[in-house]
């Protein structure tokens, strides 16, 4: 009788209940039910989120899934974003567009992050894809807008196309041209990063002035100031505006268009751009200034009292980037204003100076900490910390979801105790139960991540650099923090015995980076041999590995759990340690 | 505010001495600097006009820190858009792509890691993995079917090693290794 009733449940129903299933994790734990199940769920999912494209292969994704619509690939590790990734590493997008072309004809959207995308692949998409609404390309490089060229001509049911980030040849700017004149579809478009001094501007004034529905548009450094107006007048629906360069010559005419044209955008709610701004123009944006929600200045050379000034104008803020010109008072201004401030990023204007060229400190956080009862999300770039200002932090923000500071001088201790920054980040981790995300850095000993591994349950990110003193402190994390996905180490006396200790770790995380440990070469090619599910990479420019000893350490590392066993496209200057590297040295 | 106050009054700090490099190596590798110090470039000018490097060192400010790769972890475009607003700036390396006609991939370089063409030609081979002819001014490079070009602020493509170094790594945007007829076209004369 029971066995009858369990059939007799038509698949289309279960097939309509999974529908409402949207999040990737509730789908993955619904195919795991039964057989049926796992059949019924995936033909019907339609969204696919990769989070690093060597964990499995084009191949196996279309075998499982036949009818995917979205799919979200990342290709190279994160520390690639400051260059520690030499190029030519991979994350070639092209396989995946290759066979997605003949099995998802009906794809709508692309969302690739650090990937290199050929143009060759983009006229592959924009050939392939009739329907793609969405492209969306994160910190990729390897393209020219020739590919983008392909995609403006061919994808007649584009909404969304977004470059954020990306390294692009900037060849002409006419690929705008190639928008047909009866495209009309946008919605969201950002080109902020093409650099080309030839932006086709009519292309683009005549684009905008046809999309009745685009709400964010980003525009390029090169668009000058005096054809914001223009634009914005023929755009008045959006909500996100980015602009161009923010300076020029102060004109009364100018100056009045603009301020005309902002305050006739009733519904603009981030504001981006404002590359080498000059104070003189900041108040044509006031009439926005009580609406907004986001604003990124962390491109624009304003000091203070500009920059404070401007900023006490916005008490709706939930989102604020800003370089470090703000200072300890403007943040304490901030702080006052700004009551739903959710986000926080503070960038260097210096770096690389020797001395602080602001007064920025660590009392400009601990100032917005105590304001901003909302705040979950820091970033944090200054010269000197204490435990105490942490210990304050942490028991101002115990929602804190995300985490990172970063201490210009990388081992700089408590600037009042010359102690080790370990307490304060300890507090972080205890009262910051949520704790997604979190960087270190600053003087910090193995006791740091014993608190960590004792606390941060829900981390699922740790950036770590010249820390610690010994392998307890990867072992604290490794063996401690049950949530971890993604590990990322640079230059930390960190070597074999936790690593191998906790191999088995490893395969329940997406990756781990480590560079200038001291992992050694022996230890490597031990992972390679016992855990074939991991792909175990070791990047090495000065040579093949095999010309060494097997105690001498790895220049560079990068683990990471993969299904489609050992990727074929690696560079000259990395080797995996799977099972064949090792048993042919021995 | 240096970090190095902190541990330098302890004890035998040793064992637990955190040094920028890996344990039983010299700590090199991951410290570059990308600029000579202004001793050297003292040094350079001895042979020219006579030995002036007693009184530069004198007179010089020390040589600026060395960079880490990779810290403070700040991306390229935001680096750039730094320097961008300073000329000479310290730390701020001239990064420009290499392209090699049939590799997929591009490179990125800092031209100012290089003190001359030789090391940069050097490099450029190590990098692709092939080998450029010999070069004279009046043929170009003979001896290979590459040709290392790059454009230059105006947009035009010239030969690399036309000009003076300097003036090349100020006026350089990219740089391309032609293959083939185009790079023999370059090559002949002028």
């Amino acid at each position: 009788m029971q066995k009858k009733m369990a059939y007799s449940f038509p698949d289309e129903i279960l097939e309509h209940v999974f529908s409402f299933i949207q999040s990737g994790k509730d789908r993955d734990a619904a195919s795991v039910v039964c057989k049926s199940w796992y059949e019924i769920e995936r033909w019907c999912r339609r969204k696919i989120f990769v989070g690093n494209c060597y964990a499995v292969s084009p191949t196996m994704v279309i075998r499982r899934f036949p009818d995917i619509r979205s799919i979200e690939l990342k290709g190279k590790p994160h520390f690639a974003d400051f260059n520690l990734v030499p190029d030519g590493w991979g994350g070639y997008v092209l396989p995946w567009i290759s066979e997605m072309a003949g099995a998802y004809p009906w794809l709508e959207e692309i969302r690739l992050k650090r990937m290199v995308v050929t143009d060759e692949s983009l006229e592959l998409v924009a050939k392939s894809f009739t329907n793609l609404q969405v492209l969306v390309l994160f910190s990729c490089e390897g393209f020219s807008t020739d590919g983008l060229a392909a995609i403006a001509s061919s994808c007649k049911n584009l909404r969304e196309l977004d470059l954020r980030d990306s390294e692009v040849d900037d060849l002409s700017g006419h690929w705008l041209n190639h928008f047909p004149d009866t495209y009309t579809s946008l919605v969201s478009l950002n080109i902020s990063c093409l650099g080309s001094d030839d932006v086709s501007f009519s292309a683009l004034e005549r684009l905008v002035g046809r999309c009745p529905n685009l709400r964010r548009l980003l525009l390029n450094r090169e668009v000058p100031l005096d054809k914001i107006a223009n634009l914005l007048s023929r755009a008045p629906q959006l909500i996100e505006f980015g602009t161009g360069t923010y300076a020029a010559e102060l004109r009364s005419d100018v100056y009045s268009n603009l301020a005309e044209a902002f305050c006739n955008c009733k519904e603009l709610k981030s504001l981006s751009g404002f590359w080498d701004a000059v104070p003189a123009y900041l108040p044509v944006i006031y009439s926005v200034c009580s609406r907004l929600t986001s604003l990124n200045l962390s491109y624009a050379p304003i000091q203070n009292p500009d920059l404070t000034k401007l900023v006490s104008q916005c008490p709706s803020l939930q989102r604020m980037l800003v370089l470090d010109y703000i200072e300890d008072s403007g943040l304490e201004v901030l702080a006052s204003s700004c009551k739903d401030l959710q986000e926080l990023r503070v960038f260097p204007s210096d770096p690389f100076g020797e001395e602080p060229n602001v007064s920025l400190t660590e009392k400009g956080l601990v100032a917005v900490s105590s304001g901003c009862p909302k705040l979950q999300s820091v970033l944090y770039f200054c010269r000197q910390m204490s435990n105490a200002a942490l210990v304050t932090i942490a028991q101002n923000c115990p929602n804190f979801t995300r985490f990172r500071l970063c201490l210009l001088d990388p081992k700089i201790a408590d600037y009042r105790t010359l102690q080790p920054l370990d307490v304060g980040f300890g507090a972080i981790v205890e009262h910051c139960k949520d704790l997604r995300r979190l960087s270190l850095s600053g003087l910090l000993t193995d006791r740091v991540f014993e608190y960590i591994g004792m606390h941060a349950k829900k981390l699922e990110m740790l950036s770590v650099a010249f820390a610690g003193e010994s392998d307890l402190a990867l072992h604290h994390v490794l063996s401690g923090c049950e949530s971890l996905r993604k590990l990322e180490i640079m230059n930390c006396p960190f070597g074999d015995k936790a690593l191998l200790a906790n191999a088995a770790k490893l395969e329940t995380m997406r990756s781990l980076w480590m560079s200038s440990c001291s992992v050694s070469l022996g230890a490597c090619k031990m992972l390679g041999q016992k855990m074939p599910r991991l792909n175990i990479e070791v990047m090495d420019e000065k040579g093949p590995p095999d010309s060494r000893a097997e105690s001498d350490p790895v220049d560079k590392l990068y683990i990471y759990r993969s299904v489609a066993g050992p990727r074929f496209d690696m560079p000259p200057f990395v080797w995996t340690m799977d099972e064949d590297f090792a048993s042919e040295l021995s | 505010m240096e970090g190095s106050v902190g541990y330098d009054n302890d004890l035998n700090l040793k064992a637990t001495e955190l040094r920028l490099g890996l344990p039983g190596t010299e700590p090199v590798s991951i410290v570059r600097s990308n600029k000579r110090s202004l001793q050297q470039v003292a040094d350079d000018d001895c042979g020219v006009n006579g030995c002036k490097s007693d009184d530069q060192n004198e007179t010089a400010p020390p040589p600026p820190k060395a960079q880490i790769v990779g810290w403070p972890p700040i991306r390229s475009y935001r680096k750039n858009n730094i320097q961008t607003k300073k000329n000479e700036s310290e730390g701020g390396g001239i990064y420009v792509k290499v392209s090699m006609d049939g590799a997929p991939y591009l490179r990125k370089i800092d031209l100012k890691v290089y003190s001359g063409y030789p090391e940069l030609l050097q490099a450029i081979e190590n990098m692709f993995k092939f080998t450029i002819g010999e070069y004279s001014e009046r043929e170009g490079y003979k001896g290979s079917d590459y040709a290392p070009t790059y454009e230059d602020k105006d947009g035009d493509w010239m030969l690399v090693g036309d000009v003076p170094w300097e003036m090349f790594i100020t006026s350089c945007k990219r740089l391309r290794i032609m293959k083939g007829s185009e790079a023999r076209g370059l090559g002949c004369g002028v």
